[in-house]
């Protein structure tokens, strides 16, 4: 019965996971240094570990990965958003990691299925150390030179709005500290929010990434390697 | 040729410091130096040395130097520091049996 109940924040969590390391991996060779194109890499391939422990408990991974249209995908509109500079890209890390920060602990302890705590406890590890790095590039870019500040900025125009998915009592008690640390300003926490995607409703960019990351599979079905 | 040198010349101040990294594979056995990342500070450069260096689990610890900080021999210096070394087989422990139970030599 709690299992039932669980499946929609299951399949939120998975497609969130799934999509936005699809967008980090599209970093890969263009990041601003070597060292944190591996980052962006490992970060992303952490998330790819977690989707996949989930979706197996949800379904074939496989045909809720690349089969599904974009109307049928749960993720956070936030998870999909592109890229943008990144200062974006590190301000989205943050939001999204303080969101996994409470969610993996509250599924580790609240879930009575074997494999999704195993999932969630293993992505509680993972996850204290990709809010750790985007909290220092966010504080590190924040309270940096003129043209930095004036990126964050920008990226925190772009993105609060969008907060609406993943945001909680917790969550913005930890993007505050964090932002304030990177002497930018708290956004105030009533503004306007994006709808959720919980209908099925998405932002046009979804549409884009789905078609890069399921070319492959629907060219191919049933491929191996 | 002007705009050229003043292109290098940047490329140079906007370089991130080198830190040497090293890490230690378990616990007891002592730290190895395993190569170098750029980084701005010294979190940076441990998160980088991370990053970059335990991604198969090569690591239970790890330490960042500034490489600057590192005072390095003269190699020209080469046959006065390490000759008089050669000849001296009676300075290695090949004479002496090692017992069974002793690790890591």
């Amino acid at each position: 019965m709690s299992r039932t109940s669980e499946l929609p924040a299951l399949q939120a969590l998975a497609d969130g996971c799934l999509v936005l390391s699809h967008r980090l991996s599209e970093w890969m060779s263009l990041a601003p240094t070597m060292e944190e194109d591996v980052a962006l890499g490992n970060i992303a391939l952490d998330l790819l570990g977690q989707a996949r422990g989930l979706l197996q408990q949800l379904g074939d991974e496989d045909r809720l990965a690349y089969f599904r249209e974009a109307q049928e995908f749960r993720n956070p509109l936030i998870c999909e958003l592109p890229n943008g500079d990144f200062a974006h890209t590190m301000l989205r890390q943050l939001f999204v990691d303080a969101w996994l920060a409470d969610v993996w602990p509250q599924l580790a302890a609240g879930t009575d299925d074997g494999q999704v705590r195993g999932v969630a406890e293993k992505a509680q590890k993972e996850n204290a150390y990709h809010l750790r790095h985007s909290t220092s590039w966010v504080v590190r870019l924040g309270d940096g030179t003129e043209e930095s500040q004036r990126r964050m900025l920008a990226a925190l125009d772009a993105l609060w709005p969008y907060r609406g998915e993943i945001q909680s009592d917790a969550w913005h008690a930890r993007v505050a500290d964090v932002l304030t640390q990177a002497t930018l300003p708290v956004p105030d926490r009533d503004a306007w929010t994006q709808r959720t995607s919980a209908d099925g409703w998405h932002t046009e960019h979804l549409g884009y990434l789905l078609a890069e990351m399921q070319s492959l599979a629907r060219a191919h079905p049933g491929a191996t390697w | 040729m002007t705009e050229k040198t003043t292109s290098s010349d940047a490329s140079v101040t906007t370089q991130w410091p080198l830190w040497e990294v090293f890490i230690r594979s378990r616990n007891g056995l002592h730290h190895q130096h395993v190569g170098s990342v750029h980084a701005v500070d010294a979190e940076m450069a441990v998160e980088n040395a991370r990053d970059v260096y335990t991604r198969r689990g090569e690591g239970v610890s790890i330490w960042v130097v500034p490489s600057a900080q590192i005072v390095a021999s003269d190699p020209s210096d080469k046959d006065s520091l390490f000759e008089p070394a050669l000849d001296k087989v009676y300075r290695h422990p090949t004479f002496y049996e090692i017992p069974d139970g002793v690790a890591n030599i």
